[in-house]
C-alpha cells in the first residue's frame, strides 16, 4: 500500500501553451555552453583555455571548495570562449561542437548492484554528473562527502505549462530505473519517489508516495515535509527526474550522455511539443522559427514561468532544464484605470476581479507585469493558502529578512529551497520578491555555518 | 486614453529627479498609477503574477463601506428632519445628510493624504494606498456634529502618530481609524458623546425630542427598570430590533445599519479581502459574552440581549471593517479565531460593565491590536516547539 498524500493548498495557473506530446524538430545549435550557473552552490575553476579539443564528458571546470566536483562538457569540439562578467565571474565556457558524430569519452558501462557506494559516487563525479544531485538544507549542489539521511525525487512537474515526465521517459524507463538504483546506493536511508495519484510507474527499490492536489504538489520539499521532515543536522538529496535518466544511462551505457527533450511552451509559440536536443545549447537553436516575432516584446523564460530565468535567444539552455516557456512582455500595456475595473480577463487567486465568473478552467494568457508597486506585507493568509507545508511562510520570511539565525532554523529554513515560494510571490499583493529573500537567506546562512 | 497616456509621458521627465517639479515626484507617480496599471514588467523571480494589488484591495473595501456611508448619508438627513417634524421626502433627506456628512469626509481626506503625499515625497517612496481606507472609515465612525478642525487635528494626530511613525501602511501596530476615534474621544470628550452629538437636529426640535443613542440609554437606565426598560427612538417611540438592524436610529455617521454592513461584510468576505474567521469570531465572542451577562442580568445593561448588541452602536461596523484590518489583527490562522473572539467579548464587557461610557468597540479593538502580536507569537511557538521536539540536535 502506497503512502498517498492529498495537498489542499496550492494553486494550479492554467496557462494557455501547453506542450502537444509530439517531437518537433530543433534547428542545430552552433554552439554550446556550460553554465555554472545551472548549479548553485559551485565555485567554478576553469581548467581549459579557447582552442581546446575536448569531448563529450571532458572537464572543464571544477568547484574550488570541492574539487572532485567537476563539470563535463556536453558535446565533443573545440572550446572557443570562457566568458568572464563583473569581478571575473565565470559565465560560460563555450565549445563549438565537432561536425557529425560527437565523440564520447568511455567511461564503461557498470551494474549499478555490484558497485559499492563510494564506487558509484566516484563513477558520477569522473562524468561530471555530480553536480546534478541537489542536497537540502540550503538548495545547493551536495556535498560528496555527505550520506543523506534519505533522497527525494518526484516523477511529474506541477508548475505552470510544465512538461509532461511520462512523455519525457517514454523509451527510457531503464535508464530512469537504473538512476533510482544509483540512488539506493547514495543514502543509507530510503529513496522516496513522488507520483501523481493514480499514475502506474513500474518503480524498483524505492518508497512510492502517491501525491494529488494542485502545485506545488510534485515539489520535493512538500515531499519531505509530508513524510519526513528534515531537522536541524540532517541532510537530505534530491534529484530532478530527467536528471536521473542521464545519470542512468551513464551506468548503461558508458558515457555522459546529456541529450534530453525540451518541452517548447507557452502562449507566443507558434509550435509546440518537444525538442530533442542536448544540454546547454542555444536558445535560439529551440525557438527559432516556433516564437511569434509580431510587434509586441515577447520573454523567453529558460525554465518554467514561476521559477525559470529570463533568457535572449543567444543565451544558453540551463543544464537542468526541460522547458522553453514563451509569454508577453507587456510592457507597451497601459491598463487605463486598471484597479477599477471589472477585469474579466484579468487573473487572480482573489476574488477582486470579475476573472472568478469564467470558472477554473480557464486558459489565460499572463504576462509579465507585476501588476502593481511594491508594499509592506498587508495581507495575512495569502502566502499560507499556497504553501502546503507545517510552516508559517510569512513569519520564516520575516526572520530572513532581519536574518535571525535562530529564528530561522526554529521556523524551518532548513526544509525549504526558494521554489517553494514562487507561488507565494505569484499571490502576493505586496508584489515581493520572495524567491530572491529566501535564495539569499539560505547562501548567508550556508557562509555563516561553514 | 493613448492622448492621456502621451500627454504624461510627454510631462514625466520634470518630474524626474533633478527636473523642474522633482520635488513633486511621488505625487506624480501617484497619479500615474492612479491612471494607469504601472507597466513595469518583472526582473526577478516569478515572471507572471497575480492581477491584484495593494490598490485593487483598497478599492475592494472602499466599494464595501458603500452601503454604509450612503445609509449614513440618508440617515443623517432622515434623523435632522424627524428632529423638526418636517416629511421631507427621499431626495432632500438624502440630499441633507450628503451635505452634512461631505465636508467630513473631505477633510478627513485632504488632511489624511496631504501627510501621506508629503511623508512620501520625503522619503522618496511610492504613494501607498492604505490612507485611502481609513479615510472613509474616519467620517463613518465619529457622531455628526464633530467639529471639522477636531476631525482634521485627530486625522493629523493618527496619521502621523499611529501610521508614519512606525514606517507606513503596512507597519502599524494601531488601526489608525480606531487612534482618530480615539484621539478625539479622550481629547474633547464632550465633543463626543452625550444625547446632542449624534443627531444634527434641528433648531427648533418638536416636543419630546431627545438625541440619545440607544446604547445611551441603555447606559443611563436605572436598575429598577429591568424588565420594564425600551429603547426609544429619538421621538419617544419604543424600537423593535428591527428597527436597530435597518439602522434609522441615533449613532455615529456609518455605524447604524446593520444590514449595510452586512452588505459590506458580503463584499468582503466573497472577494476574500477580509478574513471570515476574524469577523465571526468577534460576533461568537460578542454573543457568547452577552448571553453570560444575560444569565447574570442584575443591570439593564446586564440584560441586553445578544442580538440588540449585535445591531446597536459599532459592533457590527468594528467587527466587520477595523478587526479584519489585516495589518493591526493577528495574522496566523488560529490567531485569527484567538483575536477576534477576545475583541467580541472584550467589547460587550466593555459595554455592560464600564460606566461611564456606552460603546466598548473602539476600545476592544485597539486593546486586542496590542495584543495581537502577542497571540501571534504564541501560535508561532506551538509550531516551533513543534519542531524542537521531532529533532535530535537543538
Amino acid at each position: 500500500m502506497a503512502n498517498v498524500i492529498k495537498i489542499k493548498r496550492g494553486l494550479d495557473i492554467h496557462l494557455r501553451g501547453t506542450a502537444a506530446n509530439v517531437i518537433l524538430e530543433g534547428k542545430p545549435s552552433e554552439t554550446y555552453a556550460v553554465l555554472p550557473a545551472s548549479f548553485h552552490g559551485i565555485v567554478p575553476k576553469v581548467v581549459v583555455k579557447p582552442g581546446d579539443k575536448v569531448k563529450a564528458g571532458t572537464t572543464v571546470m571544477t568547484d574550488k571548495n570541492k574539487p572532485e566536483i567537476k563539470l563535463v562538457s556536453p558535446v565533443s569540439g573545440e572550446v572557443t570562449a570562457v566568458n568572464r562578467g563583473d569581478k571575473r565571474k565565470l559565465l560560460s565556457i563555450v565549445i563549438k561542437p565537432d561536425t557529425g558524430t560527437t565523440d564520447y569519452i568511455a567511461f564503461g558501462a557498470k551494474d549499478v548492484k555490484a558497485l559499492s557506494s563510494q564506487e558509484v559516487k566516484e563513477s558520477l563525479l569522473e562524468a561530471g554528473l555530480w553536480p546534478f544531485i541537489k542536497q537540502r538544507p540550503f538548495d545547493i549542489v551536495a556535498s560528496p562527502a555527505d550520506t543523506p539521511r534519505d533522497i527525494y525525487l518526484s516523477t511529474f512537474y506541477s508548475a505552470p505549462l510544465a512538461p509532461d515526465f511520462s512523455y519525457i521517459v517514454r523509451g527510457r524507463e531503464d535508464d530512469f530505473q537504473t538512476g533510482l538504483d544509483v540512488m539506493n546506493k547514495l543514502t543509507g536511508g530510503k529513496v522516496y519517489v513522488g507520483i501523481r495519484r493514480g499514475a502506474k510507474l513500474p518503480l524498483k527499490g524505492v518508497e512510492v508516495i502517491e501525491v494529488e492536489g494542485p502545485h506545488p504538489a510534485a515539489n520535493v520539499s512538500v515531499l519531505i515535509n509530508h513524510t519526513k521532515p528534515i531537522n536541524k543536522g540532517e541532510t537530505i538529496w534530491t534529484v530532478s527526474p530527467d536528471n536521473l535518466i542521464t545519470i542512468g544511462a551513464l551506468f548503461n551505457k558508458g558515457i555522459a550522455d546529456f541529450s534530453r527533450l525540451v518541452a517548447v511552451t507557452g502562449s507566443e509559440t507558434t509550435e509546440r511539443g518537444y525538442i530533442r536536443t542536448i544540454a546547454g545549447c542555444t536558445i535560439r537553436s529551440l525557438v527559432q522559427g516556433k516564437v511569434m516575432e509580431g510587434v509586441d516584446k515577447v520573454r523567453l523564460i529558460s525554465g518554467n514561468v514561476l521559477t525559470g530565468v529570463r533568457v535572449s535567444k543567444d543565451d544558453y539552455l540551463l543544464a537542468s532544464d526541460n522547458q522553453i516557456t514563451a509569454i508577453p512582455e507587456g510592457d507597451n500595456d497601459h491598463d487605463f484605470l486598471g484597479w477599477a475595473l471589472p477585469g474579466l480577463n484579468k487573473f487572480s487567486v482573489s476574488r477582486t476581479f470579475l476573472s472568478w465568473l469564467m470558472g477554473k478552467k480557464k486558459e489565460y494568457v499572463i504576462d509579465a507585469r507585476i501588476r502593481g508597486g511594491k508594499r509592506a506585507m498587508i495581507m495575512s493568509n495569502e502566502y499560507d493558502k499556497v504553501f502546503p507545508m507545517d510552516i508559517y511562510p510569512e513569519f520564516l520570511l520575516k526572520a530572513i529578512i532581519t536574518f535571525d539565525i535562530d529564528k530561522m532554523e526554529n521556523l524551518g529554513i532548513y526544509e525549504v529551497a526558494p521554489e517553494d515560494f514562487a507561488l507565494c510571490e505569484f499571490v502576493d499583493t505586496s508584489k515581493i520578491e520572495l524567491q530572491e529573500i529566501v535564495r539569499s537567506g539560505l547562501d548567508l546562512l550556508y557562509k555563516e555555518m561553514n | 486614453m493613448k492622448a492621456l497616456r502621451k500627454y504624461l509621458d510627454r510631462i514625466k521627465p520634470n518630474f524626474e529627479e533633478g527636473g523642474r517639479f522633482g520635488m513633486f515626484r511621488s505625487v506624480f507617480e501617484g497619479f500615474e498609477s492612479f491612471l494607469f496599471v504601472p507597466n513595469h514588467t518583472a526582473r526577478a523571480g516569478v515572471h507572471i503574477h497575480d492581477s491584484i494589488d495593494s490598490k485593487r484591495t483598497m478599492t475592494v473595501v472602499i466599494v464595501a463601506l458603500l452601503p454604509a456611508l450612503l445609509f449614513g448619508m440618508y440617515n443623517t438627513g432622515y434623523q435632522h428632519y424627524v428632529s423638526a417634524g418636517i416629511d421631507a421626502g427621499f431626495v432632500s433627506t438624502f440630499v441633507y445628510g450628503l451635505l452634512a456628512v461631505l465636508p467630513v469626509l473631505v477633510v478627513s481626506y485632504v488632511v489624511g493624504l496631504g501627510i501621506e503625499f508629503t511623508v512620501a515625497q520625503w522619503k522618496k517612496e511610492e504613494i501607498q494606498e492604505g490612507f485611502l481606507v481609513s479615510g472613509i472609515l474616519i467620517p463613518l465612525i465619529v457622531p455628526i456634529d464633530t467639529p471639522l478642525w477636531m476631525v482634521a487635528l485627530a486625522t493629523a494626530f493618527a496619521v502621523i502618530f499611529a501610521k508614519e511613525v512606525f514606517g507606513g501602511t503596512g507597519y502599524n501596530i494601531f488601526n489608525v481609524a480606531l487612534v482618530t476615534r480615539a484621539f478625539l474621544f479622550f481629547a474633547y470628550p464632550g465633543a463626543m458623546s452625550g444625547d446632542s452629538v449624534f443627531v444634527r437636529a434641528a433648531a427648533k426640535t418638536v416636543d419630546g425630542f431627545s438625541g440619545a443613542t440607544p446604547l445611551g440609554q441603555i447606559n443611563m437606565a436605572p436598575n429598577e427598570a429591568i424588565g420594564s426598560f425600551r429603547v426609544v427612538d429619538t421621538l419617544g417611540n419604543p424600537i423593535s430590533l428591527w428597527d436597530m438592524f435597518f439602522g434609522l436610529i441615533p449613532g455615529s455617521i456609518g455605524e447604524t445599519s446593520t444590514l449595510a454592513i452586512l452588505l459590506g461584510a458580503a463584499v468582503l468576505l466573497f472577494t476574500g479581502i477580509a478574513s471570515w474567521k476574524t469577523m465571526g469570531s468577534v460576533f461568537a465572542g460578542g454573543i457568547v459574552a452577552a448571553l453570560l451577562f444575560n444569565m447574570a442580568g442584575t443591570t439593564v445593561a446586564m440584560s441586553v440581549t445578544p442580538w440588540e448588541h449585535i445591531c446597536l452602536g459599532g459592533f457590527a461596523f468594528g467587527a466587520v471593517f477595523m478587526a479584519t484590518d489585516p495589518v493591526t489583527s493577528a495574522r496566523t490562522e488560529t490567531g485569527k479565531y484567538i483575536y477576534g473572539f477576545l475583541t467580541g467579548l472584550l467589547a460587550i464587557v466593555i459595554r455592560v460593565l464600564n460606566p461611564g461610557y456606552p460603546e466598548g468597540m473602539m476600545m476592544a479593538i485597539l486593546f486586542m491590536n496590542i495584543f495581537a502580536p502577542l497571540i501571534d507569537y504564541y501560535v508561532v511557538r506551538s509550531n516551533i516547539s513543534r519542531r524542537l521536539k521531532r529533532a535530535s540536535i537543538k
